[in-house]
């Protein structure tokens, strides 16, 4: 138990209460929509967590900082921010990936970087964005944000 | 009927990754079944971690995605621009709505209706990595330190690149109608 936990469902139970006086229909509706979105993540987290008991119960903690740890350098920067943008995986669970890719040795700039990449880019929605946006504004935002997700893991790496 | 069937052949293909991931798993422990413990303990946690906050940030999202109409949104961003307007994009995408494939149908409608491109490319960026619940989620794994500093640097560079963006395609813009002209 910790402080989120507490802190953020009393809040959600805060909102549910306030949402229920207000407008039933409304709560309900929003309640079929938490509960839908629940049952459409609910495999992809057991994947995570199956995924993240083998990276921490197999993989030895120096083989993964050879690859993206303090000493690798730009190059395993570059890899782990390439495979944050590639990859689709729902952000709300990139974050204890992420956790458990740092408890095997990770370092702190590519953590941030693997996030950063993670959820401001996207390449399976590109083409709608492409669609919805125009080829000049979707490639522009993807892009530069895969520069700043680099700049901005770099700057977290000094920091903390 | 037809919804409901591809929601559940939807389900049905999600569950097939999750089937390969227990194979292997289950023929990795079977070799190395002194890792089961390491393996299963590990697991567990983070589970348990995950569902004490996962169906909260859930319900506050469909609370949320119901309540905030994308109407209300587009009426707010459309009309306002200059630091007010940078504030309200981040604010207005960070709020714990759907997934990013919602927002790009809403800020179609944003260039329609003439608002800042700059607003435009914040309110997307904040939408897909300022969101209110993956923050909960980063400080829930990562700490404070490394959330709240993520949060301050994204927020800022997400500002000079909405800038810029804008920057740039005003500027190519009138290459093309320069070029024109020259003709």
């Amino acid at each position: 138990m910790n402080s989120t936990f507490i802190l953020i469902n009393i809040f959600a139970l805060g909102c549910l209460t306030f949402a229920f006086i207000k407008d039933k229909t409304k709560t309900k509706q929003s309640l079929i929509v938490a509960i839908k979105s629940f049952i459409h993540i609910l495999p992809t987290v057991l994947i995570i967590v199956i995924l993240i008991g083998l990276l921490l119960g197999f993989v030895p903690s120096g083989e993964i900082s050879k690859i993206v740890g303090k000493q690798s350098g730009f190059g395993g920067l570059l890899l782990i921010a390439l495979a944050g943008a590639i990859l689709h995986i729902p952000a709300l669970l990139s974050f204890p990936l992420a956790a458990s890719f740092l408890k095997s040795g990770a370092s702190v700039t590519a953590v941030a970087a693997f996030i950063t990449t993670l959820t401001m880019i996207g390449t399976v929605t590109l083409p709608l964005e492409i669609k919805e946006l125009g080829k000049k504004m979707a490639l522009l935002r993807n892009g530069i944000s895969f520069i700043i997700a680099i700049v901005i893991a770099i700057v977290i790496g000094t920091i903390l | 009927m037809k919804i409901e069937n591809k929601e559940r052949k939807m389900n049905v293909r999600d569950y097939i990754p999750l089937g390969a991931i227990i194979i292997v798993a289950v023929i990795m422990l079977l070799i190395f079944p002194d890792r089961i413990d390491a393996v299963t303990n590990t697991s567990r946690a983070y589970f348990t971690e995950m569902i004490m906050i996962l169906p909260a940030i859930l319900l506050i999202m469909g609370l949320f995605a119901i309540w905030v109409s994308k109407e209300i949104v587009i009426k707010y961003l459309g009309r306002t621009s200059g630091i007010k307007g940078i504030l309200l994009s981040i604010l207005l995408g960070a709020l714990p709505t759907g997934p990013l494939y919602v927002a790009f149908p809403m800020a179609r409608a944003l260039i329609k209706k003439g608002a800042r491109i700059s607003n435009i490319i914040i309110f997307l960026s904040a939408w897909a990595c300022i969101k209110i619940p993956q923050e909960i989620m980063e400080l829930q794994f990562l700490g404070v330190k490394f959330m709240a500093s993520r949060l301050i640097l994204t927020i800022i560079f997400v500002i000079i690149m909405g800038i810029s963006i804008e920057r740039i395609i005003e500027w190519s813009n009138k290459g093309k109608v320069n070029l024109k002209n020259g003709r």
